[in-house]
Protein backbone atom coordinates (compact mmCIF):
# COMPACT_ATOMS: atom_id res chain seq x y z
CA UNK A 1 0.00 0.00 0.00
CA UNK A 2 2.77 2.40 1.01
CA UNK A 3 4.63 1.38 -2.14
CA UNK A 4 1.58 2.19 -4.23
CA UNK A 5 1.33 5.67 -2.67
CA UNK A 6 5.01 6.22 -3.31
CA UNK A 7 4.56 5.35 -6.97
CA UNK A 8 1.61 7.72 -7.25
CA UNK A 9 3.53 10.45 -5.49
CA UNK A 10 6.50 9.97 -7.82
CA UNK A 11 4.17 10.25 -10.80
CA UNK A 12 2.63 13.43 -9.37
CA UNK A 13 6.06 14.96 -8.70
CA UNK A 14 7.23 14.08 -12.21
CA UNK A 15 4.14 15.70 -13.75
CA UNK A 16 4.68 18.91 -11.78
CA UNK A 17 8.43 18.91 -12.47
CA UNK A 18 7.80 18.56 -16.22
CA UNK A 19 5.47 21.59 -15.99
CA UNK A 20 2.50 19.49 -17.08
CA UNK A 21 -0.92 19.95 -15.48
CA UNK A 22 -2.59 17.97 -12.72
CA UNK A 23 -6.21 17.21 -13.61
CA UNK A 24 -9.15 16.59 -11.25
CA UNK A 25 -9.17 12.80 -11.22
CA UNK A 26 -5.39 12.41 -10.90
CA UNK A 27 -3.92 11.30 -7.60
CA UNK A 28 -2.58 14.28 -5.62
CA UNK A 29 -1.10 14.71 -2.13
CA UNK A 30 -3.69 15.68 0.47
CA UNK A 31 -1.74 18.85 1.29
CA UNK A 32 -1.84 19.91 -2.37
CA UNK A 33 -5.60 19.38 -2.49
CA UNK A 34 -6.13 21.24 0.80
CA UNK A 35 -3.94 24.16 -0.23
CA UNK A 36 -5.74 24.50 -3.55
CA UNK A 37 -9.20 24.30 -1.98
CA UNK A 38 -8.25 26.99 0.53
CA UNK A 39 -6.69 29.24 -2.10
CA UNK A 40 -9.34 28.84 -4.81
CA UNK A 41 -12.22 29.22 -2.32
CA UNK A 42 -10.62 32.31 -0.83
CA UNK A 43 -10.15 33.66 -4.33
CA UNK A 44 -13.78 32.92 -5.27
CA UNK A 45 -15.06 34.55 -2.07
CA UNK A 46 -12.95 37.63 -2.88
CA UNK A 47 -14.63 37.98 -6.26
CA UNK A 48 -18.10 37.64 -4.72
CA UNK A 49 -17.43 40.01 -1.81
CA UNK A 50 -15.62 42.30 -4.25
CA UNK A 51 -18.94 43.11 -5.90
CA UNK A 52 -20.06 45.05 -2.84
CA UNK A 53 -17.79 48.13 -2.65
CA UNK A 54 -18.45 48.87 -6.32
CA UNK A 55 -22.05 47.69 -6.52
CA UNK A 56 -22.80 50.36 -3.98
CA UNK A 57 -21.87 53.00 -6.58
CA UNK A 58 -23.90 51.74 -9.55
CA UNK A 59 -26.89 53.95 -8.75
CA UNK A 60 -24.64 56.94 -8.11
CA UNK A 61 -22.50 56.68 -11.25
CA UNK A 62 -22.51 60.11 -12.89
CA UNK A 63 -23.60 59.09 -16.41
CA UNK A 64 -25.32 56.27 -18.25
CA UNK A 65 -21.97 55.35 -19.81
CA UNK A 66 -20.26 55.00 -16.42
CA UNK A 67 -23.27 53.15 -15.02
CA UNK A 68 -23.26 50.61 -17.85
CA UNK A 69 -19.51 50.07 -17.46
CA UNK A 70 -19.73 49.59 -13.70
CA UNK A 71 -22.66 47.23 -14.06
CA UNK A 72 -20.72 45.11 -16.56
CA UNK A 73 -17.69 45.08 -14.27
CA UNK A 74 -19.65 43.98 -11.21
CA UNK A 75 -21.32 41.28 -13.31
CA UNK A 76 -17.85 40.09 -14.33
CA UNK A 77 -16.85 39.80 -10.67
CA UNK A 78 -19.84 37.50 -10.12
CA UNK A 79 -18.77 35.50 -13.18
CA UNK A 80 -15.20 35.21 -11.88
CA UNK A 81 -16.55 33.91 -8.59
CA UNK A 82 -18.53 31.30 -10.54
CA UNK A 83 -15.50 30.14 -12.59
CA UNK A 84 -13.53 29.76 -9.37
CA UNK A 85 -16.22 27.93 -7.41
CA UNK A 86 -16.49 25.57 -10.39
CA UNK A 87 -12.71 24.98 -10.25
CA UNK A 88 -12.87 24.39 -6.47
CA UNK A 89 -15.64 21.83 -6.92
CA UNK A 90 -13.39 19.69 -9.13
CA UNK A 91 -11.36 19.07 -5.94
CA UNK A 92 -14.32 17.44 -4.25
CA UNK A 93 -15.84 20.29 -2.26
CA UNK A 94 -19.44 21.41 -2.46
CA UNK A 95 -20.28 24.93 -3.60
CA UNK A 96 -23.11 25.31 -1.11
CA UNK A 97 -20.70 24.36 1.66
CA UNK A 98 -18.17 26.97 0.51
CA UNK A 99 -20.86 29.67 0.66
CA UNK A 100 -21.74 28.55 4.19
CA UNK A 101 -18.09 28.74 5.20
CA UNK A 102 -17.87 32.28 3.85
CA UNK A 103 -20.96 33.59 5.62
CA UNK A 104 -19.96 31.85 8.85
CA UNK A 105 -16.55 33.58 8.55
CA UNK A 106 -14.78 30.22 8.53
CA UNK A 107 -13.03 31.07 5.25
CA UNK A 108 -11.36 34.33 4.36
CA UNK A 109 -11.40 36.67 1.40
CA UNK A 110 -8.93 39.32 0.29
CA UNK A 111 -8.23 41.95 2.94
CA UNK A 112 -8.71 44.70 0.35
CA UNK A 113 -12.52 44.38 0.39
CA UNK A 114 -12.69 45.27 4.05
CA UNK A 115 -11.92 48.87 3.11
CA UNK A 116 -14.95 50.99 2.17
CA UNK A 117 -15.37 52.81 -1.18
CA UNK A 118 -16.01 56.34 0.08
CA UNK A 119 -16.00 58.49 -3.05
CA UNK A 120 -16.60 58.05 -6.75
CA UNK A 121 -12.86 58.43 -7.33
CA UNK A 122 -12.52 55.15 -5.42
CA UNK A 123 -14.22 53.39 -8.33
CA UNK A 124 -11.40 54.54 -10.63
CA UNK A 125 -8.69 53.76 -8.07
CA UNK A 126 -10.09 50.29 -7.37
CA UNK A 127 -9.94 49.56 -11.10
CA UNK A 128 -6.45 50.97 -11.48
CA UNK A 129 -4.70 49.80 -8.29
CA UNK A 130 -6.79 46.99 -6.84
CA UNK A 131 -7.50 45.28 -10.16
CA UNK A 132 -3.94 46.10 -11.25
CA UNK A 133 -2.56 44.31 -8.20
CA UNK A 134 -4.97 41.45 -8.80
CA UNK A 135 -3.68 41.13 -12.39
CA UNK A 136 -0.05 40.97 -11.14
CA UNK A 137 -1.08 38.16 -8.80
CA UNK A 138 -3.23 36.36 -11.32
CA UNK A 139 -1.21 36.32 -14.53
CA UNK A 140 1.30 33.78 -13.11
CA UNK A 141 -1.64 31.67 -11.88
CA UNK A 142 -2.56 31.05 -15.53
CA UNK A 143 0.40 28.62 -15.41
CA UNK A 144 -0.62 27.03 -12.12
CA UNK A 145 -0.01 23.27 -11.98
CA UNK A 146 -3.70 22.53 -11.33
CA UNK A 147 -5.48 22.52 -14.71
CA UNK A 148 -8.97 23.76 -13.77
CA UNK A 149 -7.57 26.65 -11.70
CA UNK A 150 -5.16 27.67 -14.47
CA UNK A 151 -7.96 27.59 -17.06
CA UNK A 152 -10.26 29.69 -14.87
CA UNK A 153 -7.44 32.20 -14.41
CA UNK A 154 -6.93 32.53 -18.16
CA UNK A 155 -10.58 33.54 -18.59
CA UNK A 156 -10.38 35.90 -15.62
CA UNK A 157 -7.19 37.63 -16.74
CA UNK A 158 -8.67 38.36 -20.16
CA UNK A 159 -11.57 40.14 -18.47
CA UNK A 160 -9.54 41.92 -15.77
CA UNK A 161 -7.79 43.98 -18.39
CA UNK A 162 -11.06 45.80 -19.10
CA UNK A 163 -11.47 46.39 -15.37
CA UNK A 164 -8.12 48.05 -14.98
CA UNK A 165 -8.40 50.16 -18.11
CA UNK A 166 -11.88 51.47 -17.31
CA UNK A 167 -10.60 52.52 -13.88
CA UNK A 168 -7.58 54.30 -15.27
CA UNK A 169 -9.67 56.03 -17.93
CA UNK A 170 -12.10 57.21 -15.26
CA UNK A 171 -9.17 58.71 -13.31
CA UNK A 172 -7.81 60.38 -16.45
CA UNK A 173 -11.18 62.07 -16.90
CA UNK A 174 -11.13 63.25 -13.28
CA UNK A 175 -7.55 64.56 -13.26
CA UNK A 176 -8.34 66.49 -16.41
CA UNK A 177 -11.34 68.02 -14.65
CA UNK A 178 -11.47 70.53 -11.79
CA UNK A 179 -9.09 71.01 -8.85
CA UNK A 180 -11.70 69.44 -6.59
CA UNK A 181 -11.77 66.33 -8.81
CA UNK A 182 -7.96 66.09 -8.82
CA UNK A 183 -8.00 66.33 -5.03
CA UNK A 184 -10.57 63.56 -4.87
CA UNK A 185 -8.31 61.30 -6.92
CA UNK A 186 -5.26 62.09 -4.77
CA UNK A 187 -7.20 61.53 -1.56
CA UNK A 188 -8.47 58.20 -2.86
CA UNK A 189 -4.99 57.05 -3.94
CA UNK A 190 -3.69 57.98 -0.47
CA UNK A 191 -6.21 55.58 1.07
CA UNK A 192 -5.85 52.70 -1.41
CA UNK A 193 -2.10 52.57 -2.11
CA UNK A 194 -1.03 50.71 1.03
CA UNK A 195 -3.96 48.28 1.12
CA UNK A 196 -3.16 47.51 -2.57
CA UNK A 197 0.44 46.62 -1.65
CA UNK A 198 -0.93 44.34 1.09
CA UNK A 199 -2.83 42.34 -1.55
CA UNK A 200 0.40 40.47 -2.32
CA UNK A 201 0.39 38.98 1.17
CA UNK A 202 2.97 39.12 3.96
CA UNK A 203 6.66 39.67 3.23
CA UNK A 204 8.55 36.55 2.07
CA UNK A 205 10.22 36.08 5.45
CA UNK A 206 6.78 35.81 7.04
CA UNK A 207 5.01 33.69 4.43
CA UNK A 208 5.34 30.06 5.61
CA UNK A 209 3.31 28.52 2.75
CA UNK A 210 5.18 30.14 -0.14
CA UNK A 211 8.01 27.60 -0.49
CA UNK A 212 5.68 24.61 -0.54
CA UNK A 213 3.27 26.31 -2.95
CA UNK A 214 6.15 27.12 -5.29
CA UNK A 215 7.44 23.54 -5.11
CA UNK A 216 3.95 22.37 -6.10
CA UNK A 217 3.77 24.79 -9.00
CA UNK A 218 0.75 26.57 -7.51
CA UNK A 219 2.71 29.78 -7.02
CA UNK A 220 5.31 30.96 -9.51
CA UNK A 221 6.72 34.05 -7.77
CA UNK A 222 7.11 35.13 -4.15
CA UNK A 223 4.91 37.82 -2.59
CA UNK A 224 7.73 40.35 -2.55
CA UNK A 225 8.63 39.71 -6.20
CA UNK A 226 5.07 40.39 -7.28
CA UNK A 227 4.79 43.43 -5.02
CA UNK A 228 7.97 44.86 -6.57
CA UNK A 229 6.60 44.29 -10.07
CA UNK A 230 3.40 46.11 -9.13
CA UNK A 231 5.26 49.11 -7.65
CA UNK A 232 7.46 49.40 -10.74
CA UNK A 233 4.41 49.28 -13.02
CA UNK A 234 2.43 51.79 -10.97
CA UNK A 235 5.03 54.56 -10.73
CA UNK A 236 4.87 55.72 -14.37
CA UNK A 237 1.08 55.27 -14.37
CA UNK A 238 0.80 57.59 -11.35
CA UNK A 239 3.12 60.09 -13.03
CA UNK A 240 0.89 60.13 -16.14
CA UNK A 241 -2.05 61.00 -13.89
CA UNK A 242 -0.04 63.68 -12.08
CA UNK A 243 -0.73 61.85 -8.81
CA UNK A 244 1.71 61.32 -5.93
CA UNK A 245 1.97 57.85 -4.40
CA UNK A 246 1.88 58.29 -0.59
CA UNK A 247 5.25 56.68 0.17
CA UNK A 248 8.12 58.97 1.24
CA UNK A 249 10.61 56.12 0.74
CA UNK A 250 9.61 55.50 -2.88
CA UNK A 251 12.55 56.15 -5.22
CA UNK A 252 14.29 54.62 -8.22
CA UNK A 253 17.25 52.44 -7.36
CA UNK A 254 19.46 52.37 -10.45
CA UNK A 255 21.64 49.62 -9.00
CA UNK A 256 18.71 47.23 -8.59
CA UNK A 257 16.91 48.53 -11.67
CA UNK A 258 13.77 48.76 -9.50
CA UNK A 259 12.03 51.10 -7.09
CA UNK A 260 12.80 51.05 -3.40
CA UNK A 261 9.61 51.43 -1.41
CA UNK A 262 8.34 51.53 2.16
CA UNK A 263 6.72 48.64 4.00
CA UNK A 264 2.95 48.49 4.46
CA UNK A 265 1.69 48.41 8.04
CA UNK A 266 1.72 44.64 8.54
CA UNK A 267 -0.02 44.87 11.92
CA UNK A 268 -2.94 46.51 10.14
CA UNK A 269 -2.85 43.78 7.47
CA UNK A 270 -3.07 41.03 10.08
CA UNK A 271 -5.92 42.79 11.87
CA UNK A 272 -7.88 43.39 8.65
CA UNK A 273 -7.46 39.89 7.24
CA UNK A 274 -8.74 38.40 10.48
CA UNK A 275 -11.90 40.43 10.26
CA UNK A 276 -11.37 43.72 12.07
CA UNK A 277 -11.41 45.85 8.91
CA UNK A 278 -13.86 48.72 8.87
CA UNK A 279 -16.28 46.96 6.56
CA UNK A 280 -15.88 43.25 7.40
CA UNK A 281 -19.05 42.77 9.47
CA UNK A 282 -21.06 44.72 6.91
CA UNK A 283 -19.69 42.68 3.96
CA UNK A 284 -20.48 39.35 5.60
CA UNK A 285 -23.91 40.46 6.80
CA UNK A 286 -24.76 41.65 3.29
CA UNK A 287 -23.63 38.37 1.72
CA UNK A 288 -25.60 36.38 4.28
CA UNK A 289 -28.72 38.47 3.67
CA UNK A 290 -28.45 38.01 -0.10
CA UNK A 291 -28.02 34.26 0.35
CA UNK A 292 -30.94 33.90 2.75
CA UNK A 293 -33.23 36.22 0.79
CA UNK A 294 -32.54 34.10 -2.28
CA UNK A 295 -33.57 30.85 -0.60
CA UNK A 296 -37.16 31.04 -1.86
CA UNK A 297 -35.93 31.51 -5.44
CA UNK A 298 -33.76 28.41 -5.19
CA UNK A 299 -36.65 26.44 -3.69
CA UNK A 300 -39.15 27.67 -6.29
CA UNK A 301 -36.83 26.77 -9.16
CA UNK A 302 -36.36 23.32 -7.66
CA UNK A 303 -40.13 22.86 -7.23
CA UNK A 304 -40.69 23.91 -10.86
CA UNK A 305 -37.99 21.51 -12.06
CA UNK A 306 -39.55 18.68 -10.03
CA UNK A 307 -43.01 19.42 -11.46
CA UNK A 308 -41.70 19.48 -15.04
CA UNK A 309 -39.82 16.23 -14.48
CA UNK A 310 -42.95 14.60 -13.02
CA UNK A 311 -44.99 15.77 -16.00
CA UNK A 312 -42.51 14.27 -18.45
CA UNK A 313 -42.41 11.02 -16.46
CA UNK A 314 -46.22 10.90 -16.41
CA UNK A 315 -46.40 11.30 -20.21
CA UNK A 316 -43.82 8.55 -20.64
CA UNK A 317 -45.91 6.18 -18.50
CA UNK A 318 -49.12 6.94 -20.43
CA UNK A 319 -47.58 6.37 -23.85
CA UNK B 1 -28.29 31.12 11.99
CA UNK B 2 -28.69 29.16 8.75
CA UNK B 3 -32.36 28.29 8.75
CA UNK B 4 -32.40 26.22 5.55
CA UNK B 5 -35.25 23.70 5.38
CA UNK B 6 -34.24 20.16 6.23
CA UNK B 7 -35.26 18.87 2.81
CA UNK B 8 -32.65 21.13 1.24
CA UNK B 9 -31.37 19.73 -2.02
CA UNK B 10 -28.61 21.40 -3.95
CA UNK B 11 -29.11 21.94 -7.65
CA UNK B 12 -27.27 19.39 -9.79
CA UNK B 13 -23.93 20.13 -11.42
CA UNK B 14 -23.84 20.67 -15.18
CA UNK B 15 -20.81 20.65 -17.45
CA UNK B 16 -20.80 23.36 -20.12
CA UNK B 17 -19.49 23.08 -23.69
CA UNK B 18 -19.31 26.07 -26.03
CA UNK B 19 -18.86 26.27 -29.81
CA UNK B 20 -16.70 29.36 -30.23
CA UNK B 21 -17.70 29.92 -33.85
CA UNK B 22 -19.15 28.05 -36.77
CA UNK B 23 -16.77 25.37 -38.00
CA UNK B 24 -15.32 24.57 -34.58
CA UNK B 25 -16.16 21.78 -32.14
CA UNK B 26 -17.88 22.44 -28.85
CA UNK B 27 -15.21 22.71 -26.14
CA UNK B 28 -15.59 22.16 -22.43
CA UNK B 29 -15.39 25.52 -20.61
CA UNK B 30 -16.46 24.78 -17.03
CA UNK B 31 -19.43 23.85 -14.93
CA UNK B 32 -22.34 25.37 -13.03
CA UNK B 33 -25.38 24.45 -10.96
CA UNK B 34 -28.97 24.76 -12.13
CA UNK B 35 -32.36 23.37 -11.16
CA UNK B 36 -33.07 22.04 -14.66
CA UNK B 37 -31.67 21.82 -18.18
CA UNK B 38 -33.21 25.04 -19.40
CA UNK B 39 -31.91 27.05 -16.46
CA UNK B 40 -28.48 25.47 -16.98
CA UNK B 41 -28.50 26.77 -20.56
CA UNK B 42 -29.42 30.29 -19.46
CA UNK B 43 -26.87 30.31 -16.66
CA UNK B 44 -24.22 29.02 -19.07
CA UNK B 45 -24.95 31.90 -21.41
CA UNK B 46 -24.57 34.43 -18.58
CA UNK B 47 -21.49 32.87 -17.01
CA UNK B 48 -19.51 31.68 -20.04
CA UNK B 49 -20.49 33.87 -23.00
CA UNK B 50 -20.58 37.48 -21.82
CA UNK B 51 -18.24 38.56 -24.63
CA UNK B 52 -19.40 36.71 -27.74
CA UNK B 53 -17.41 33.61 -26.83
CA UNK B 54 -19.96 31.30 -28.37
CA UNK B 55 -22.56 30.63 -31.04
CA UNK B 56 -23.87 27.42 -29.48
CA UNK B 57 -23.90 25.89 -26.00
CA UNK B 58 -24.31 22.33 -24.77
CA UNK B 59 -25.02 21.58 -21.13
CA UNK B 60 -25.07 18.08 -19.70
CA UNK B 61 -25.56 16.88 -16.16
CA UNK B 62 -22.17 15.92 -14.77
CA UNK B 63 -23.52 12.66 -13.31
CA UNK B 64 -24.54 11.51 -16.81
CA UNK B 65 -20.99 11.65 -18.15
CA UNK B 66 -19.06 8.40 -18.37
CA UNK B 67 -15.31 8.99 -18.26
CA UNK B 68 -12.22 6.84 -18.54
CA UNK B 69 -10.45 6.39 -15.23
CA UNK B 70 -7.03 7.94 -14.75
CA UNK B 71 -5.96 4.89 -12.73
CA UNK B 72 -6.13 2.59 -15.76
CA UNK B 73 -4.59 5.19 -18.05
CA UNK B 74 -1.79 3.02 -19.35
CA UNK B 75 -3.66 -0.21 -20.13
CA UNK B 76 -6.70 1.69 -21.43
CA UNK B 77 -4.78 3.63 -24.03
CA UNK B 78 -2.15 0.99 -24.70
CA UNK B 79 -3.83 -0.39 -27.86
CA UNK B 80 -3.21 2.92 -29.65
CA UNK B 81 0.43 3.14 -28.61
CA UNK B 82 1.67 -0.16 -30.11
CA UNK B 83 0.26 0.24 -33.61
CA UNK B 84 2.83 2.44 -35.26
CA UNK B 85 1.65 1.25 -38.69
CA UNK B 86 -1.41 3.47 -38.21
CA UNK B 87 0.76 6.52 -38.80
CA UNK B 88 1.74 7.60 -42.33
CA UNK B 89 5.36 8.04 -41.24
CA UNK B 90 5.61 4.26 -40.73
CA UNK B 91 5.87 3.73 -44.50
CA UNK B 92 9.13 4.42 -46.30
CA UNK B 93 8.47 5.84 -49.75
CA UNK B 94 11.25 7.06 -52.09
CA UNK B 95 11.59 10.86 -52.01
CA UNK B 96 11.18 11.22 -55.76
CA UNK B 97 7.64 9.82 -55.77
CA UNK B 98 5.37 12.90 -55.84
CA UNK B 99 2.14 13.68 -53.99
CA UNK B 100 2.37 10.83 -51.49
Amino acid sequence: MAEETEALEAQFDATVAADRRIEPRDWMPEGYRRTLIRQIAQHAHSEIIGMQPEGNWILRAPSLRRKAILLAKVQDEAGHGMYLYAAAETLGVDREDLTERLIDSRQKYSSIFNYPALSYADIGVIGWLVDGAAICNQVPLCRCSYGPYARAMIRICKEESFHQRQGYELLLAMVNGTDAQREMVQESVNRWWWPSLMMFGPPDGDSPNTQQSMAWGIKRHTNDELRQRFVDMSVPQAAALGITLPDPDLRWNAERGAHDHGEPDWAEFKAVISGSGPAHAQRIAHRRRAHENGAWVREAAQAYADKQAARVAGKGAAA
Amino acid sequence: MSSEPTNKRTWPLYEVFVRGKRGLNHVHVGSLHAADDEMALHNARDVYTRRNEGVSIWVVRADLITASSPDEKDPFFAPSADKVYRHPTFYAIPDEVPHL
